[in-house]
């Protein structure tokens, strides 16, 4: 045996302690957002194993009853079980908010890398199209949208994902003007390389890091405005949970003071999103230690 | 002065694109994208006829460049149509709902300004202590909670659990709105008949509206203010400023703050588009009888030109605003020419 069990485990260990007095507390802030999104992660991927109801059950308990014993955030309108809703809600704001930031970060991405190399007319308008849509109130955009294309999750997603293109564009297309000026591309091109190998090699590896932290960003905005379009015009059909929606129909049980139904999905909502704005926050200043003096 | 007028004109002049493409890129997603108007309205089962008759009624039956054309010239002309549900026209729903919103976010806006940039410049005077990680938390925090969520504990705690505020709505059961209906604003107007208690019953609803609004866009201020504040107080004149015996507090908050203030200005115009998302949700989550609550009720009604007309007018108070500000902005500081 080359090393002993508590060796194993401790190298690991050791690396966290060292990497937590090096970059101190930004190190705590990206993993308490890490720890953050895997419990919401696991809730997504095995919602089976943290509650014996069923989502949709509308015979879980009485109607309405407060958090306690069997039903530990208690019961809505239609005698579900809250928590259990919560539960399997996640997979529905995940899969949403984070399908969305990838669309929109390749397409955003591709254009500014385009945009930047290119040049000319194509910038302009581009540039021009991309400024004008990121000034615009991006909700207003997608309820624009949502009510336009009608319900559903796919539908929701892409709305979401309109949004965000702009961000993304505006950050690569920026960095692309600078890099297409460095000598190691005027290298690159001196011997040969077609534009595309430029791109592809040459701008695109040094453009995709700092896009991993407006990524984070991007999901962590992208949960709230997904929260919002089904708080605001139920855009899902009924046979999908989803943490918005329990938040309306809560809503209506306000004023009677059945607090539980629009405390705990607000609270996750909050809980997802934040977890991503740490890891952003945390990697942003770990990657871009000037920063730090901030 | 000759060199800002020149600065102001251009800059309106610049204007004019940006509200071009927005208008442009409105026209292509209510037109073009899947989902017709037309059958919405009616229903999936109205006869062929009837649907023909409808499209050319509303003109939807022309090709798309005429309604291009058509659409901008109604819009340079301030025509935004007629409701297809109600018989209004759009623009005297929106005229009658505008100061609604205007009125919440210009208080939300106030709140978040004061909130925000002194926690910022707070947090920036402490740096590297408790109280500036605590403020750091908070605002970081407070940007994750979602409106509508926020509105909604606000109301629980403060509206239901200790009955101290309203939950609902621009006005108490007492206050007949139509005695004093000049402006809109409410404020205005129940201070141009001098009716106090109207006046503070119209406060007392904006309380917890503006709150929330205000609550959460503080956390970007909290963070840009405090940003722009270490800068600034690493520069040499505020040493200068020290060395001159100048209170601390004086040269914190009056000194370093004036200077920091420019670049949080800008930034202020970009964080429009946010104020008014958040206005959209504040209204709904309180009943607010404003711009976001009109847009909301026609998209389940599929008024079209109404959804339309409301989008417009957003998309102009945006332009219209980060024109103000960059003219702002050019007065502040002068060396801002292009």
């Amino acid at each position: 045996m080359k090393y002993s069990m508590a060796q194993g485990l401790g190298r690991p260990f050791a690396v966290f302690a060292k990497m937590g007095k090096k970059y101190g507390v930004e190190w705590w802030i990206l993993v308490t957002g890490a720890v953050i999104i895997l419990a919401i992660l696991y809730m997504a991927l095995a919602p089976q194993t943290l509650t014996p109801f069923d989502p949709y059950n509308q015979d879980a308990g009485p109607q309405l009853i407060p958090p306690g014993g069997e039903h530990i955030m208690g019961t809505d309108n239609l005698r579900r079980d809250v928590w259990t809703r919560i539960v399997f809600g996640s997979r529905t704001i995940l899969s949403i908010s984070v399908l969305a930031a990838i669309i929109s970060s390749f397409i955003g991405i591709s254009l500014g890398l385009l945009s930047g190399y290119a040049g000319g007319m194509l910038d302009r308008t581009l540039s021009l199209v991309m400024d004008a849509v990121y000034v615009f109130p991006g909700l207003i955009l997608a309820i624009a949208l949502a009510a336009m294309v009608g319900p559903g999750v796919i539908n929701i997603t892409f709305a979401v994902a309109v949004i965000y293109i702009p961000t993304y564009f505006r950050l690569v297309r920026g960095q692309t003007l600078a890099i297409k000026q460095e000598l190691y591309v005027e290298a690159a091109r001196s011997i040969g390389a077609t534009n595309a190998t430029i791109l592809m090699k040459y701008i695109f590896p040094n453009v995709i890091a700092t896009t991993v932290v407006v990524f984070t960003l991007n999901v962590a905005d992208a949960i709230m405005i997904e929260a919002a379009l089904t708080y605001l015009v139920l855009e899902l059909p009924p046979s999908i949970v989803d943490w918005g929606m329990d938040l309306a129909m809560g809503k209506k049980y306000l004023a009677s003071g059945q607090w539980w139904l629009i405390t705990f999905p607000g609270m996750m909502i909050s809980m997802l999103a934040l977890g991503f704005t740490m890891i952003g926050e945390g990697l942003s200043e770990i990657l871009n230690p000037r920063l730090l003096e901030r | 002065m000759r060199n800002l007028i020149r600065y102001i004109i251009t800059r309106t002049l610049m204007t004019i694109p940006m509200v071009f493409i927005l208008l442009t890129i409105i026209f292509v997603v209510l037109r073009l994208m899947p989902g017709d108007p037309v059958s919405s309205m009616l229903g999936g089962h109205a006869p062929e006829r009837v649907i023909e008759q409808k499209r050319e009624e509303l003109g939807l039956n022309r090709p798309m460049t005429v309604q291009y054309v058509d659409y901008i010239w109604k819009i340079c002309h301030l025509d935004l149509g007629d409701s297809m549900v109600l018989q209004q026209k759009v623009t005297d729903a929106i005229a009658e709902k505008l100061p609604a919103t205007i009125e919440l976010t210009t208080f939300g806006m106030l709140i978040t300004i004061v909130l925000g940039v002194f926690l910022g410049a707070y947090a920036a005077d402490k740096r590297r202590q408790a109280r500036d990680s605590a403020i750091r938390l908070y605002g970081i925090v407070i940007y994750c909670i979602p409106v509508y969520w926020l509105g909604l504990m606000l109301q629980l705690i403060f509206g239901v659990w200790f009955d101290w505020l309203p939950i609902a709505g621009r006005t108490g059961a007492r206050v007949f709105t139509s005695d004093f209906e000049n402006t809109g604003f409410y404020i205005i107007d129940t201070l141009l008949v001098w009716d106090l208690e109207s006046l503070k019953d119209v406060l007392i609803h904006l309380i917890l509206p503006s709150f929330t609004l205000g609550l959460t866009l503080s956390g970007i201020f909290v963070r840009l203010t405090r940003a722009n504040m270490l800068d600034v107080l690493k520069a040499d004149y505020i040493l200068a400023a020290e060395a001159r015996g100048i209170s601390h507090t004086n040269i914190v908050y009056r000194h370093a703050l004036k200077n920091a203030f420019i670049p949080i200005l800008t930034m202020m115009g970009l964080q429009v588009a946010l104020l008014m998302a958040g206005a959209i949700l504040t209204e709904t989550t309180f009943s607010w009888p404003g711009m976001g609550r009109l847009l909301l009720e026609r998209i389940y009604l599929r008024d079209y030109p109404m959804i339309q007309g409301v989008i417009i007018v957003f998309a102009l108070i945006v332009a219209f605003i980060s024109l103000l500000v960059d003219i702002i902005y050019a007065i502040v500081d002068p060396r801002i020419r292009y």
